[in-house]
């Protein structure tokens, strides 16, 4: 990291720079240590509120583009810690709209906040902000590379329903090419020594490269394109939406786009603890049937993220 | 010296040969090299006969040596090239080149999306896979192909 900015010069105790760059850029840039100290946090941040551990500090919200469930859910953990929030929440609000390259917009803005929560279109703007910026950045999504908190708060729900994050079944739906936060959490579940039930349309199968990371760990693993099949043997299905835009013919996504919706009925040979997750939003992959089954887990999943970025806050700033 | 009858380019007194270039690849060299603001005397040849690899190119440069980490770079685009080092008319040192385990600088991102590609950013792959090259982004972490490698 870069520090034309010495703290022992800037006069006094007013702000640090940190010694070393505790940014979030990449699930993997946590160890399995890690993770599970931050779902420990998450749970104490869910027992009892501290409203004013953040009330010195200020939080940059800097959204490039906008992305509503998270900078809220990002605001709500900053403001349920007392933290105050200055930022953007798309750039055409902000001076990249003049042409300020992203280099000079973080380390300025990291001059005056104390972390910066960022959302940026490219993929990579996170681990290049992360190297230019004096401050610790929290990647809320680049582009179509990295959405660490959402694995982060996919695992705090995974662990909050079954108990354990260790040798669970999950069935990941929908689609697998596209699906940023499917790769994150594959990858991330490889830890946990998880069974794997990969179903999906052909042409949205999982990508060989996230596939690898199974194999590595010799983890079981099974591709499926029904849906039905699955569900009675996982604890966990992780729905995902199926694009549109994704298919170059019109006609194959009709014919696909229906064998992928979970309705009630199709729940009612599943497991006890079977929970059904989405990163949200969801389309009609999940039909609102299901929502009143008590297995319906997608909206205490978003609340989780609250406390998930709670204690991410918290942890980065050395403050827990 | 049984070739020096029929040496296309001309033997030199101290420095370093590059040999074995693949022909397509030798400006190439020379550009990652930077030899091309080099102010030493260069002498080079493309499409040389060559009994392994049918044609080669070769590059002499007088009165200059190659750190390890300098003359690697080459590695992605002359996999086959060899270094001989020459003091007093003399092969002093020979090796072949190693592909890196990081390439900084002179490689594009293949992916358009990439930071790299749409800001003031350097460049950065960790290699992937030495023997079917593939390099992944330090930035976007996406794979770059041997096939789709582009050499800035």
């Amino acid at each position: 990291m870069s520090s034309f900015l010495d703290s022992s010069k800037s006069g006094g105790s007013k702000k640090k720079i940190p010694m070393k760059n505790n940014s979030l850029v990449s699930i993997t840039d946590y160890s399995k240590e890690d993770i599970l100290h931050i779902l420990d946090l998450a749970a104490h941040f869910e027992r009892t509120p501290e409203p004013t551990l953040l009330q010195d500090k200020v939080i940059a919200s800097l959204f490039f583009e906008p992305s509503t469930r998270t900078r809220l859910s990002f605001e709500t953990a900053i403001q349920r810690l007392g933290g105050r929030i200055i930022g953007f929440t798309d750039s055409s609000s902000s001076s990249v709209q003049k042409g300020e390259s992203l280099r000079d917009t973080i380390t300025n803005i990291s001059l005056y906040a104390d972390l910066i929560v960022m959302r940026h279109p490219l993929d990579g703007s996170a681990r290049f902000a992360s190297e230019v910026s004096h401050v610790p950045i929290i990647n809320a999504g680049d582009g179509a590379n990295q959405h660490p908190t959402q694995c982060m708060l996919d695992l705090y729900s995974i662990l909050k329903t079954q108990g354990t994050l260790e040798n669970l079944k999950i069935a990941f739906v929908g689609d697998l090419k596209y699906g940023r936060t499917v790769h994150s959490l594959v990858q991330a579940m490889t830890q946990f020594n998880c069974t794997y039930r990969l179903v999906s349309p052909v042409e949205l199968k999982l990508p060989r490269e996230v596939k690898q990371h199974i194999k590595d760990a010799n983890l079981e693993y099974t591709q499926h394109t029904d849906l039905d099949e699955v569900i009675p043997d996982v604890d966990i299905i992780y729905m995902t939406r199926i694009q549109r835009e994704r298919f170059a013919d019109p006609l194959e996504y009709e014919r696909v786009k229906n064998s992928y919706v979970l309705r009630n009925a199709m729940l009612d040979k599943s497991k006890d603890n079977l929970r059904v997750m989405h990163p949200l939003p969801r389309v009609n992959e999940i039909s609102e049937d299901v929502d009143a089954n008590p297995k319906a887990y997608y909206f205490q999943q978003a609340l989780n993220g609250v406390y998930v970025r709670e204690a991410l806050l918290a942890s980065i700033l050395n403050l827990k | 010296m049984e070739a020096r009858k029929i040496l296309q380019v001309s033997a030199i007194e101290n420095g370093t040969v590059i040999d074995h270039i693949p022909a397509e690849a030798v400006f190439t060299v020379i550009r990652i090299l930077g030899l091309d603001k080099c102010e030493k005397p260069i002498t080079f040849g493309t499409n040389l006969d060559s009994k392994k690899f049918g044609k080669k190119g070769i590059i002499k440069v007088s009165e200059k040596y190659f750190e390890n980490e300098d003359i690697n770079k080459i590695a992605l685009v002359a996999p086959t090239a060899s270094l001989i080092e020459i003091k007093d008319f003399m092969v002093t040192n020979k090796r072949q080149v190693e592909i890196p385990d990081v390439v900084e600088g002179y490689v594009k991102c293949f992916n358009p999306k990439c930071v790299t590609n749409n800001q003031n950013v350097p460049r950065k792959f960790y290699v992937a896979d030495k023997e079917d090259l593939k390099l992944k982004c330090h930035y976007c972490e996406k794979f770059t192909k041997k096939e789709n490698i582009t050499i800035l």
